[in-house]
């Protein structure tokens, strides 16, 4: 090892954040990159199926409510671009590596929110499964990663306890309204899960992401946590649990619970979600529809800068003469 | 002289129409939300819908504080149809392009400022207190909506080319912003609404003097469409309450 390697494996051993301007190896440097950018493209995607229910929420309470949500989402997705952007790649380059498909965004937001019920699950355990992995992230070696999640965290605990609210509301109205409650625990359920990632042996960056103090828990341990705390919520609801082998084993002090359709993960990953075209296309349309916008921003600057600088000009001529 | 009763009535249909005027505009402005030309623009167009959906949301309380009979600010945005809804047409235009929103929006926001100016002094203490805090974020709003017609309309020939056509399409519909009928000039007199027809000169000084900076031609005043107030409206709005109230309408007498 090189002194600088030294010195960069023992901040990594002694929880000494690593800030931008530090050494850090290239594959670090890179796979942060990927990590943080995705998360970034996470939440921009994640604002489409969201935004999907903003003009038809069902109450104006809940309307200012998810309109506030989807606001934090893309601010978290503007924290986490500038974020990355400390690791020397612009912000525009992101954007093109998430066009060009180079770059991924979670898989979740391939699944179309076809229902009101759908923005509740989304709330209540997208966001839910989200903050146990970002709970941990806190402890992530980056610093400015770290400190993101930091700020991150308190607005997503809002968002899943709103979504929960959205259900509770749901559950104890009508049977039609807990029927639709029901269908969207059903149909979010599994998708949650597998937020966690493949099981750590199938995992490609786990094991030295978790070296290098990137990752701080494993897939399977954060999926437990989400399983556990989930339990319960879905009793509170008075709804069935969409796993039927759901069942707590004293030994462990853990619930068991069914396998994961892993075939669904990696067809839904791999273009096979009700949504993967749609979520990108529109981006790239929307993106491409401000072009207009974005280069009249940058002609007005330009021309602002020459005014100045011609005022400047004037001025020191007038006091030349 | 009108009753009290009278009074209360004509302000109930007053406080009504402001609410629908937020509501229908906050609706249009909230459809950019995912779909605005860079993060920070969704961000911003975010905040806007949110404070107009707030507004929205204080006069249609009031509305169901006053009429007294079970409504909820929720019966007013979601169970009335499109010949109830008394907003100004000029709200429920298409979001168009971002040069149409931008220049909409500058119209409504220097009209927002003077006629909230105009409402803190309602002897309507709710009225008055609602004014007081939506003209701090219509303040912001004018910052904003300023800023982006001058950038546009000074910017390139295609950005300049979009904002002329936009402030050619929409101007007609901005008269009526200044309009009173016999409702509101019983209020105006009762120290209750506001007169708007006194707000045109202000408005139009404003104008001129950004559409200048933004090298924009001011348009003729050769036409104009209103009817809002009377339910008389584009085939605009029934397509945005559809969306609006799908849901809500769906399921009658639910809780959400
Ligand atoms: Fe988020
Ligand atoms: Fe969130």
């Amino acid at each position: 090892m090189t002194p600088e390697e030294q010195n960069f494996m023992r901040k990594i051993e002694t929880e000494e954040k690593i800030e931008p301007k530090d050494w850090m190896p290239e594959a670090y440097r890179k796979n942060l990159i990927r990590q943080i950018s995705q998360h970034a493209h996470s939440e921009v995607i994640g604002t489409q199926p969201e935004g999907n229910w903003i003009t038809r929420a069902p109450s104006l309470r809940r309307k200012a409510v998810l309109l506030a949500k989807v606001q934090d989402e893309a601010g978290h997705g503007l924290y986490l671009y500038s974020a990355t952007e400390t690791l020397g790649i612009s912000r525009d380059e992101m954007i093109a590596a998430l066009q060009d498909g180079s770059a991924k965004y979670a898989s979740i937001f391939n699944y179309p929110a076809q229902t009101w019920g759908d923005v509740g699950a989304i709330g209540w355990l997208v966001d839910g499964a989200a903050i146990v992995n970002q709970v941990s992230l806190q402890r992530t070696s980056y610093g400015p990663y770290a400190r993101a999640m930091i700020r991150i965290c308190k607005e997503e605990s809002f968002h899943q306890r709103q979504g929960y609210e959205l259900m509770l509301e749901l559950c104890r109205g009508t049977p039609e309204q807990k029927a639709m409650a029901q269908d969207s625990l059903n149909r979010f359920y599994w998708p949650a899960l597998m937020m966690f990632g493949p099981h750590d042996s199938e995992s490609a960056h786990s094991a030295r992401s978790m070296q290098w103090k990137i990752k701080r828990e494993s897939n399977d341990d954060l999926r437990q946590k989400f399983i556990d705390q989930t339990v319960k919520q879905i009793e509170f609801l008075g709804l069935e649990h969409p796993d039927k082998a759901i069942c707590w084993n004293e030994a462990r002090g853990h619930y068991d619970s069914g396998e994961i359709d892993w075939d669904e993960f990696y067809a839904v990953i791999n273009g096979n979600g009700h949504c993967n075209r749609q979520r990108l296309q529109h981006h790239i349309k929307v993106h491409e529809e401000g072009s207009w916008v974005r280069e009249a921003l940058a002609a007005y600057n330009e021309k602002q800068k020459a005014r100045k600088q011609q005022a400047e000009a004037n001025k020191s001529n007038q006091n030349v003469a | 002289m009108m009753s009290e009763q009278q009074l209360q009535q004509a302000t109930f249909e007053y406080t009504l129409r402001l609410g629908d005027d937020a509501l229908v505009l906050g609706h249009r402005i909230s459809e950019w939300v995912r779909n605005g030309p860079f993060l920070e623009e969704d961000i911003a167009y975010g905040n806007v819908a949110l404070d107009y959906i707030g507004r929205a949301r204080m006069f249609y309380g009031y509305a169901a504080e006053l009429a007294d009979d079970g409504r909820t600010e929720d019966s007013f945005a979601y169970t009335r149809s499109e010949r109830e809804f008394s907003n100004l047409l000029i709200n429920e235009l298409p979001r168009g392009d971002f040069a149409y929103s931008q220049v909409r929006q500058l119209l409504v926001d220097i009209y927002a400022n003077l006629f909230l100016t105009r409402l803190l002094q309602s002897k309507d203490a709710t009225l008055a207190a609602i004014a007081a805090k939506a003209i701090k974020e219509s303040r912001y709003h004018l910052r904003r909506s300023r800023e982006w017609v001058i950038r546009l309309g000074d910017g390139t020939e295609e950005s300049q080319h979009r904002c002329q056509l936009a402030l050619d399409d929409i101007w007609g519909y901005s008269h009526e912003m200044f309009e009173m009928d016999a409702l509101e000039q019983q209020l105006a007199d009762a120290g209750i609404g506001v007169d708007v027809s006194s707000l045109r000169d202000d408005w139009l000084v404003q104008i001129r003097e950004i559409l200048a900076e933004a090298t924009l031609q001011l348009p003729a005043d050769d036409w104009k469409v209103s009817g809002g107030r009377d339910g008389y409206h584009t085939e605009f709005l029934g397509h945005l309450l559809t969306e609006l109230q799908i849901v809500h309408r769906s399921y009658p007498g639910c809780q959400w």
